[in-house]
């Protein structure tokens, strides 16, 4: 909503700059997005001119060269492109000095050869409408030198503000007056429909029949307008139209656009001579229904709308915009000024669905109040009398269910401090409401207060009348306070610390959080050589963002490929996030969304140092070590599986991560066929991790590692080359029984000649520990012993000899 | 040769064999070679008792002091050499100093929006608030009708909410958390939902996911003075203990009354920067707004009212504030797209 500061203190008695007053709004609840200026600026430097002399370029046959009187001591010569200049005019004269609302300053310059001390204005340079064919001609003849600013419309500054849709009331001039009133402490003038020259009762000359209903069309006023004159506007009304963003068309638009903009309430002047058949039906639209309306663009209408139809069928779509075929022209003189009040949500579809918003559906979709037709029908009257010559027919066409009877609320003076956490005393509130409007008595533990119609929709509650003495007592009184906090007891939970401590420990290993896209392409899965139902999007933005990820390895490859492409060698990247699996038992009823942890690695694991120029490249175990060193810094026990049925993975390469004997996740080197559609040709290792599925650890039980010394034995174990070195562990494990403390294996050794084909050396380094006592060597022996045992029984491996 | 003379000739031998030792391990071998077990002085001293009664003295305190003699020797001689050694080994040890030094493994970093998120997450903790996370596939339930969304609230529109089906949707805010954590958990509550949300929304200062972390606080006596002090507090925790909030009417749905909090600039002063220009960050107002609040509206209580939020019995304020605006301004990131981008480059800049 633009307002015009020189319109605005028609109505209010404002003694501040625009920029003050849109402080004082901003923190009374009307939201001030800028201030801009409207028109001309350095105003000294524009002055009424008399044309004196009229002469023709001597170089250019378009150009004359004017003699103006400006008031000064010698007539000022100015050259002038309009074909309309002529000696005796009154004109609006620039002078060097001036700054044209474009913000160029205007020079003393040479035009063909002579010298041009100013510019004769047109209207469209001083932006008080849109013409330009010819200069600005006053029709009063004011004396030469006045300033311009005192008999033209030339400059104002506007508010340019953000009105929130329960305030439909603010858009309009009368409204922010209001507003400014109680936000400023100024005096508000008495509203523009306080007079009606009109009168109410019988109308003869139009009959209106609403079809639609009372639910849809509330209220429907007319009046009547005979021996109207079309022409164009007056300045004033024009520069306040353009102020605003309108653009000015005739006197009669004009006026209905002026209503509104002063109202709040639309309005439409039908030609009354093209209403064919002398009668408005207000109907529901019929399916396919077609209708040309004023912005020259042919509407097909659905049963849901609502239109406005002559005998020859729709005129209007109700509420929106109207139709080519009833509109004024210069040739109309009787009209028929319409008023009324539409649905709110049913306007808000029509618009919608016709791709249309107008100036009229935005304010009808925010549910106008039906007093308010009337106050437009007062305003308009007055308008089209003293601006179009036009008699007002007696009477006024006022069809509609009576307006509902005003709302009353008990405001208590307990519950206002008991809200906001500070008192305003009775008095100050009862004072504050009155001035936006409200009536308010004194009623026991509190005010009664009575809303007026025009924030019947807004206003219905106690706290709504709460917000508005608040808006208004001024928050900036507002104690700050914390809450007595009786039970609020702030903790991170088990699940919450552990992933913070999980993406923690992969950062201080070198790796980058990343925050992916929720969003996957189609194509992503095939991609990923995989076929998982996905939630999709009815509207998404693009192909590349229409369904919702099922996993986070999409996400890391695209950010490992971008950053690729952009020269970087050691990808080491992160995500921690949701991901979307289409489960009917989901709280949406769509998906359940468990939170994942992913890494993925890719190039040396180290940056190549003057010392080591070919550091090893990341792969699967550098990838598991990782995985390790993640889940170990927050006390996970964990295993591989081998093996992941995950097609994205390399079959050889792919391993199953178990927690607590369940499945967590998936843990690899990713296909070479699908890194290479990512533009990655090295090799890729990644992991994905489910934490929903992981519980937290509890807290860790002590353990005697220092008491007494553990005991070190290597064996070196020739088994098959087949055999998992996790069996091997495994079966040495429980041999060692519980004096084993730990097993690792820290070489593979392979030599055919040496140990025969299809055998490998699997070195272990064991280590024996009791919590009692310190071991001696017959014990350490006798476990020795059974470990290898049990390898020899139970896997054929047998102890390699030494050298 | 008597055995004492043979005695003298061993430790004249030893005194010559030491000078002429060029390194310790040449003296380990003379320890070996003149005192070791199968030496022949040590087999002198054993073999003493036995000699003949009358020489066993002299033989035995010769061979002993030529044994403490040959020890001694070795052990100054040893001492000499490994002196020499080191510096030798020091002097081969020598490097470049001004080579590089090996390349630790960088330490890599939490997103901005992670380490935004945790910092106000942490703050709001140590105000007593728990922290939750809701669904982001949400219904419409919940993310309008619940909250006290007219049913023609521009929001509902499919040109600017993604929909799933018509039931359901993208959550547009954090805020169906709030109705979601009332019908779990009885009052009091005091809760923090950080997480996604998304809008149909692509260009500079917009994109189509993004983050935001809402607030709510729902006891007998919270007030809208306490909703001023807690951002207080959060604004001082987060943009400097030198700050100040101001409340601006506003208008929500879910709340009345409701207000848009600014938090005065940290950048400047009442809007001029240091060198008397207009502030770049809080365009010379002195204010940035960072979050919109209120007191929650007695619809979304009486929504929830069996379990307990009764709207006459128990009040409370919710607020909810977008990360990614908390981290623009903060560090003064230029483009909220970059936050998508995942560019290493931008990534690391944040420790």
């Amino acid at each position: 909503m633009r307002v015009p500061l020189e319109w605005l203190r028609e109505y209010c008695d404002l003694h501040m700059d625009a920029h003050t007053l849109a402080q004082r709004l901003a923190l009374t609840g009307t939201e001030v997005e800028r201030v801009e200026h409207h028109g001309v600026s350095e105003l000294e430097h524009f002055v009424v001119g008399h044309v004196l002399e009229r002469r023709k370029h001597p170089d250019a046959d378009r150009l004359s060269v004017c003699m103006v009187d400006t008031g000064g001591s010698a007539a000022a010569q100015i050259v002038c492109g309009a074909p309309n200049v002529a000696a005796g005019q009154t004109v609006a004269v620039a002078r060097p000095g001036a700054v044209m609302p474009d913000g160029t300053r205007l020079r003393r310059a040479k035009l063909r050869g002579i010298e041009s001390q100013g510019m004769i204005l047109s209207e469209r340079e001083l932006q008080i409408s849109d013409e330009h064919t010819g200069i600005m001609v006053l029709e009063q003849a004011h004396a030469p030198g006045t300033p311009l600013a005192d008999v033209a419309p030339i400059a104002t500054d506007v508010l340019v503000l953000e009105v929130t849709p329960n305030r439909p009331d603010c858009l309009s001039i009368y409204g922010v007056a209001r507003e400014a009133a109680a936000a400023t402490g100024a005096q508000l003038r008495a509203a523009p429909w306080d007079y009606d020259p009109g009168s109410l009762g019988e109308l003869h000359g139009i009959e209106v029949l609403n079809e639609a209903g009372d639910e849809l069309c509330p209220r429907f006023t007319a009046r009547i307008f005979d021996g109207l004159r079309v022409g164009p506007s007056p300045l004033w009304l024009k520069a306040r139209l353009m102020a605003c963003g309108q653009r000015p068309i005739s006197n009669v638009v004009d006026i209905t656009n002026y209503v509104m903009l002063l109202t709040g309430q639309p309005m439409h002047a039908f030609d009354r001579e093209r209403i064919t058949g002398g009668r408005l039906t207000v109907r529901p639209a019929l399916d396919g229904e077609l209708l040309a309306t004023l912005d020259g663009q042919q509407r097909t209408l659905s049963a849901s709308m609502v239109v406005i139809a002559d005998a020859e069928g729709a005129t209007s779509a109700a509420g929106v915009m109207g139709g080519g075929r009833s509109e004024v022209s210069e040739q109309t003189t009787s009209i028929v000024s319409e008023a009324a009040t539409w649905n709110g949500p049913n306007i808000h579809a029509t618009s919608q669905a016709l791709g249309l918003r107008s100036e009229a559906s935005s304010r009808f979709e925010k549910g106008l109040a039906a007093e308010q037709t009337l106050w437009a029908q007062a305003v308009a009257t007055r308008l089209f009398q003293d601006l179009c010559e036009a008699r007002v027919r007696p009477g006024t066409l006022d069809i509609g269910a009576p307006p509902a009877p005003p709302l009353e609320i008990h405001l208590r003076d307990a519950r206002i401090e008991r809200l906001l956490g500070m008192v305003i005393p009775r008095a100050r509130c009862r004072e504050l409401l009155e001035t936006i409007g409200f009536d308010a008595s004194d009623g026991g533990d509190g005010l009664d207060v009575t809303v007026p119609d025009f924030r019947r929709a807004d206003v219905t509650r106690e706290a709504d009348l709460i917000e508005e003495v608040a808006r208004l007592a001024g928050l900036e009184r507002l104690p700050a306070t914390l809450p007595a906090r009786r039970a609020a007891v702030g903790r991170l939970t088990a699940a919450q610390r552990l992933r913070r401590r999980l993406e923690d420990t992969l950062a201080a290993q070198g790796l980058h959080e990343i925050v992916g896209w929720s969003f996957a392409a189609v194509e992503q899965a095939a991609r990923l050589l995989e076929q998982h139902p996905a939630v999709e999007l009815a509207n998404p933005m693009s192909s590349e963002q229409s369904r919702m990820r099922t996993s986070l390895l999409g996400s890391l490859l695209d950010a490992a490929a971008r950053n690729r492409a952009r020269g970087a060698t050691r990808i080491g990247l992160f995500e921690s996030g949701a991901v979307y699996l289409p489960d009917p038992d989901g709280p949406s009823g769509v998906a359940r969304e468990p939170h994942h942890l992913a890494a993925l690695v890719s190039g040396p694991v180290r940056p190549p140092s003057w010392r080591e120029q070919h550091p090893p490249q990341a792969d699967f175990f550098a990838v598991k070590g990782l995985l390790g060193a993640v889940l170990e810094s927050a006390g996970i026990a964990w295993q591989l599986v081998a093996g992941a049925e995950r097609p994205f993975l390399h079959p050889g390469r792919a391993a199953t991560v178990e927690v607590a004997g369940a499945s967590v996740g998936w843990l690899g080197e990713i296909h070479p066929r699908v890194a290479g559609d990512w533009d990655l040709d090295e090799a890729v290792a990644a992991f994905e991790l489910d934490l929903s599925t992981i519980d937290p650890p509890g807290p860790q039980a002590f353990t005697d590692l220092v008491s007494f010394p553990a005991v070190r034995e290597d064996l070196a174990i020739v088994v098959p080359e087949s055999l998992p070195a996790g069996e091997l562990v495994a079966v040495i494990a429980t041999a060692g029984g519980p004096l084993l403390q730990a097993s690792e294996i820290f070489d593979v050794f392979r030599d055919e000649q040496r140990l025969g084909a299809g055998l490998k050396s699997v070195a272990v380094r064991l280590s024996f520990r009791a919590g009692d006592r310190t071991l001696t060597d017959e014990e350490v022996a006798r476990q020795r012993n059974l470990i290898v045992v049990a390898v020899e029984n139970q896997l054929g491996g047998r102890l390699r000899d030494a050298g | 040769m008597s055995v004492t003379d043979r005695i003298e000739q061993l430790e004249r031998e030893a005194q010559a064999a030491a000078a002429a030792a060029a390194s310790t391990v040449a003296i380990e071998e003379l320890r070996v070679r003149y005192l070791g077990r199968r030496a022949e002085l040590p087999n002198l001293l054993r073999d003493v008792a036995q000699l003949p009664t009358d020489q066993r003295g002299a033989v035995g305190s010769a061979a002993n002091r030529a044994r403490k003699e040959i020890e001694a020797l070795l052990e100054r001689r040893a001492g000499e050499l490994a002196v020499a050694e080191l510096e030798a080994r020091l002097r081969s040890e020598r490097v470049d100093v001004t080579l590089p030094g090996d390349p630790l493994p960088a330490i890599g970093r939490l997103h901005l929006i992670t380490q935004t998120r945790r910092e106000i997450e942490d703050v709001f903790i140590g105000l007593g608030f728990n922290v939750a996370e809701g669904p982001e596939i949400e219904s419409v339930h919940y993310n309008f009708d619940a909250l006290n969304h007219d049913p023609q609230h521009p929001a509902r529109a499919w040109t600017d909410t993604f929909y799933v089906t018509d039931e359901v949707l993208l959550r547009t805010h954090t805020s169906p958390m709030q109705v979601r954590a009332m019908e779990r958990t009885p009052p009091p509550l005091y809760l923090i939902v950080p997480g996604r949300v998304y809008r149909r929304d692509s260009d500079v200062t917009h994109t189509p996911q993004f983050h935001q972390v809402e607030g709510l606080a729902v006891d007998e006596d919270i007030t809208l003075a306490d909703l001023k002090g807690t951002l207080l507090e959060f604004a001082r925790a987060i943009f400097g203990a030198e700050r100040e909030v101001r409340l601006r009417p506003h208008f929500f749905p879910f709340t009345e009354p409701s207000v848009e909090v600014d938090v005065s600039c940290f950048a400047c002063s009442g809007g001029l920067a240091a060198g008397g220009e207009r502030c770049g960050i809080c365009k010379g107002t002195g204010w940035l707004e960072i979050l919109g609040s209120g007191m929650v509206d007695p619809n979304v209580l009486a929504g929830v009212a069996a379990n307990g939020y009764d709207p006459e019995r128990v009040q409370g304020f919710a607020f909810g504030m977008g990360i990614e605006r908390i981290a623009m301004l903060k560090h003064g990131v230029s483009d909220l797209r970059l936050f998508y981008d995942n560019d290493v480059r931008f990534l690391e800049q944040f420790a």
